[in-house]
């Protein structure tokens, strides 16, 4: 993926997310999750647990590990990388602008 | 060339000692440092020495029994001397002479000569030329299986002299010839190095019963016959007929070509926890031939630990690998008889314990020797389905359960049927993950050593957690032994380096309310997802109404106060104390249930009402449709009280059951605890309401009194509470109840059961700590508790505070 055929989305405030915890955008048809930890850093990867479709944005974060709330499987928000298991998260580039507003990039 | 460098590395034996040594030895990459050359007497490659009996009983071929044939040798360029002797050694000169005079020179040596029969003193055992006497046979070889089979033919009776193990499996062996088989014990009993007088005894009532007579305390003075064997005659007079005599009386180390050329042999070649001559840093001895602090050994677990330290050293590959000896552990059949042995067969102390059972008519007989709290003897006869348990206890020198009845049965435990070698590879251990032995065992394999990294890395366990304690089993099987301690499994969570007890401490005197000031100031700042729940738990515990309060802490069921779903709805349960509800309140819930489409209505186990697959974003609306308290039916926490009708209507009722199920309800409502608390009350020892497997249960008993029981289990595991005290009072119950629950709170381990915590501490210290009050606690405990309730707020009441603005919202929208 190059810059050049990202597309930018504005999603909300960071501070609609309560810190520690994720939430669902709709973006075009695309259900995200985006995360903002503590250290007010913000993720974003696909909503659904690969395993069985859990809802990840009601998931447990702690640093960059989100624990799936049906049955406990867990990933890096920063890499998508299962922390067991072979099945990864889709991520996408997001970050928080100066705005203080969380913007996501997905590609073509 | 490469293989002009290569040492020259010469073994002399090719028995199993031999042959397996120089197989760990490849193993270690040896195969590229040495040029390997092996002596054998035997014209073979190496066979199975312990199945010798089979072969002569005809269960194996010859072909069957062999561990390396001849093609292996060549595969591995090892050139096999077969059938030659070593008869000297000359090791000024670092060469080893073959009995054809042929010296080969050597840069390493390993002496594996085994041992021989010991043939005990008695006339007529030789003919004049010193041959042995036609009729008289040893019972080491497959030479010597050969010609007793050819002897056998056509005979009428045979004496085997010596009743250990070898001789009661070459008595089994010649049975299948039709021959009439007696037994020539020396000892008072049969197999005396590893049983006791007791289990001999019926040992030898199995043998008997299969048909060979066994003569005990018979010293054999003479084989009889001019020209070939005719019978015994006995230091007694007694004289005994038979056609052939098979002389298994023991074993002697074969230390000749040692003590040849000035090694130190005692009974057998002395070596050094290296496996090496204490004479000669080149020469090594391994196996029946080899005497190490004193002890030789005539079985192969043994020989497999000394054959991996001498390769470790020979090789390099570990300098510092030492043999510490063995602990002489074995299982064996003999005759059909299942056999189980280890260590001492006999008390040695007065202050050794002996727990011993009987059963002679079944063949069964089962005694173990503890000293200190660990097992350091053990005989199983006939059953030995505790045998792997006990083998490992013995070996590790693990501390046994107080319950010493448990060491020799299983009671109440479903059996286990295999052992975990036995077990298949795709047997499924954990039911809820499907995890089976065979990736549990990967795992271990692949570098995690302990069973918290194998389930963190498998998910074994992390269902139910039912099967917790067989991965465990299983790891430490895998590991054999050899576990690497993970210290987190003392840690109250994950994520913080303290116990429960030093947690709170530095809770209490740093006055941390909440979990991410728990972080900062005792886990430098880092959080730990898994961490947080439990964490959250125990603030609250602690602080009460005090505590911080802070939803990325909590499981989503305690953001949200309900129940989630496989689909990402949610369960909702409304609080019915007593499990008594009114047309008033049904007409409610059947009106909520309607209006939000409620797909499932459900009657729970827990005598109340479920409303299933709600979305997330209805959750606060239900809840005010409702208007009926939280049930948590989702939390870690005290969820619910059932009761049986009581004593209002029913025949039997002793106690107002539904009445103390209400106030318990009260009491408790909504306390945080390390895991879900379920209760129970009963109106009557019926127990119509489960009581007895309750966490905790009240049960009513004739002369007003209630027996109160803690710590049962009717979920992934099955316990029967144990009776905590008796109770004059509603009020009395409560006290009780609420003094264990709050030990509980203080004391368990995260997601640790009251099954597992009543069980873990015993109930005599608990009984002592609630009832007797033997720490001075109880006040305070009682304080705790009534503090807690004090700061109760149903949670399903404050939806419309700032902290849960899009608590419930499912899908965010997006600013454009």
């Amino acid at each position: 993926m190059t810059l050049s055929n990202m597309t930018e989305t504005k999603l909300g405030r960071a501070s609609d997310i309560p810190p520690g915890e994720g939430r669902v955008y709709q973006v075009e048809g695309e259900k995200i999750a985006v995360f903002r930890t503590r250290g007010n850093e913000v993720y974003a990867v696909q909503a659904e647990c690969p395993h069985r479709q859990g809802p990840l944005a009601d998931g447990l974060l702690g640093g960059s590990t989100l624990i799936c709330p049906l049955h406990g499987w867990k990933f890096d928000l920063k890499t998508g990388a299962a922390l067991f298991g072979d099945c990864g998260l889709k991520t996408f580039p997001v970050r928080v602008d100066a705005g203080e507003e969380i913007v996501l990039g997905r590609g073509e | 060339m490469e293989q002009a460098n290569k040492k020259k590395l010469v073994v002399i034996g090719n028995g199993m000692a031999g042959a397996r040594t120089v197989e760990e030895i490849l193993a270690r990459g040896g195969g590229q440092q040495f040029d390997i050359t092996m002596f054998g007497e035997e014209p073979t490659g190496n066979y199975n020495r312990i199945l010798l009996s089979g072969v002569l009983n005809g269960s194996y071929t010859e072909d069957e029994i062999f561990l390396n044939p001849l093609a292996w040798y060549e595969e591995h360029n090892i050139h096999l001397l077969a059938g030659k002797r070593a008869s000297g050694l000359l090791r000024r000169a670092k060469l080893v002479y073959g009995e054809d005079g042929v010296p080969v020179p050597y840069d390493k040596l390993i002496i594996a000569t085994g041992s021989r029969a010991f043939i005990p003193p008695m006339e007529g055992t030789t003919m004049v030329d010193g041959s042995m006497k036609p009729g008289v046979f040893v019972f080491r070889s497959l030479e010597d299986c050969r010609q007793i089979a050819e002897w056998a033919k056509g005979k009428h009776s045979a004496a085997v002299i010596g009743g250990g193990l070898l001789g009661l499996e070459a008595a089994r062996g010649l049975q299948n010839f039709g021959l009439d088989v007696h037994v020539v014990h020396l000892a008072g009993h049969l197999m005396q190095q590893q049983l006791d007088a007791g289990a001999g005894a019926i040992l030898r009532k199995s043998m008997e019963a299969l048909g060979i007579k066994v003569h005990l305390q018979k010293n054999t003075t003479t084989i009889l016959g001019p020209e070939h064997v005719l019978g015994l005659r006995f230091a007694d007079g007694g004289t005994l007929e038979c056609d052939m005599v098979i002389i298994s009386a023991g074993i002697k180390a074969n230390w000749e070509i040692a003590a040849g050329c000035g090694l130190t042999v005692e009974r057998g070649i002395v070596v050094d926890d290296q496996m090496r001559c204490p004479d000669d840093p080149d020469i090594y001895s391994v196996g029946e031939c080899a005497q190490h602090r004193g002890h030789m050994y005539g079985l192969v677990a043994p020989l497999w630990e000394q054959a991996k330290v001498l390769a470790d050293h020979i090789t390099g590959k570990n300098t510092q690998a030492a043999y510490h000896g063995s602990k002489v552990a074995t299982k064996l059949k003999v005759m059909g008889v299942e056999v189980a042995s280890m260590g001492i067969v006999e008390a040695q102390t007065p202050e050794d314990e002996v727990v011993q059972f009987s059963e002679p008519k079944r063949g069964t007989y089962k005694k173990l020797i503890i000293r200190d709290g660990r097992l350091v003897g053990g005989i199983l006869l006939g059953d030995i389905s505790k045998a792997a348990y006990l083998m490992q206890a013995f070996d590790r020198n693990t501390p046994l359960p107080e319950e010493r009845l448990h060491l020799l049965f299983d009671i109440g435990d479903p059996p286990k049927q295999v052992t975990f070698a036995e077990m298949g590879a795709n047997v499924q251990i954990c039911n809820c993950n499907g995890v089976s032995k065979g990736a549990i065992v990967a795992c271990v394999n692949a570098g995690k050593r302990n069973a918290k990294a194998v389930m963190d890395a498998t998910r074994a366990g992390m269902g139910c957690g039912s099967c917790k304690s067989m991965v465990t089993e299983i790891v430490e099987w895998a590991c054999g032994g050899e576990t690497e301690e993970d210290p987190s499994v003392h840690y109250y969570v994950p994520g913080i380096p303290l116990s429960k007890p030093e947690l709170i401490r530095a809770i209490q005197e740093r006055k941390l309310r909440s979990v991410s000031a728990v972080f900062d100031l005792l886990a430098g700042g880092k959080e730990d997802a898994a961490s947080k729940p439990g964490l959250a738990s125990l603030l609250k515990t602690l602080w009460k109404g005090e505590y911080q309060d802070e939803k990325d802490a909590r499981f989503i069921n305690e953001r949200v106060h309900a129940n989630i779903q496989k689909d990402g709805t949610f369960s909702v349960v409304p609080q019915i104390p007593g499990g008594i509800t009114s047309p008033a309140q049904l007409r409610r819930i059947a009106f909520v249930a309607e209006k939000y489409h409620v797909p499932m209505v459900k009657l729970t186990g827990g005598q109340r009402i479920d409303l299933l697959g709600i979305r997330k974003d209805d959750l606060p609306k239900v809840w005010h449709d409702l208007d009926m308290p939280s049930g948590y039916a989702y939390g870690k926490s005290y969820r619910t009280c059932k009761s049986c009708v009581g004593s209002d209507f029913c025949r039997f009722g002793l106690g107002d059951s539904i009445d103390l199920a209400m106030k318990i309800e009260n009491e408790f409502q909504g306390f945080d605890s390390p895991h879900k608390l379920k209760l129970a009350t009963a109106g009557c020892p019926r127990n119509c309401s489960e009581a007895m497997v309750k966490d905790v249960g009240a049960v009513a008993v004739e002369g007003g009194k209630w027996e109160i029981y803690i710590g049962g289990a009717a979920g992934s595991s099955v316990r029967k509470g144990d009776i905590l005290c008796y109770a004059a009072s509603h009020d009395e119950v409560l006290k009780y109840i609420g003094r264990f629950i709050q030990y509980y709170r203080e004391h368990a381990k995260y997601l640790e059961r009251t099954h597992g915590f009543v069980t873990r501490l015993g109930i005599d210290k608990i009984r002592a700590v609630v009832v007797d009050d033997s720490e001075g606690i109880a006040e305070r405990l009682d304080r705790e508790i009534a503090e807690s309730k004090a700061a109760y707020k149903d949670p399903w009441k404050d939806t419309w505070l700032p902290e849960n603005d899009k608590q419930f919202t499912s899908l965010l929208p997006i600013l454009q």
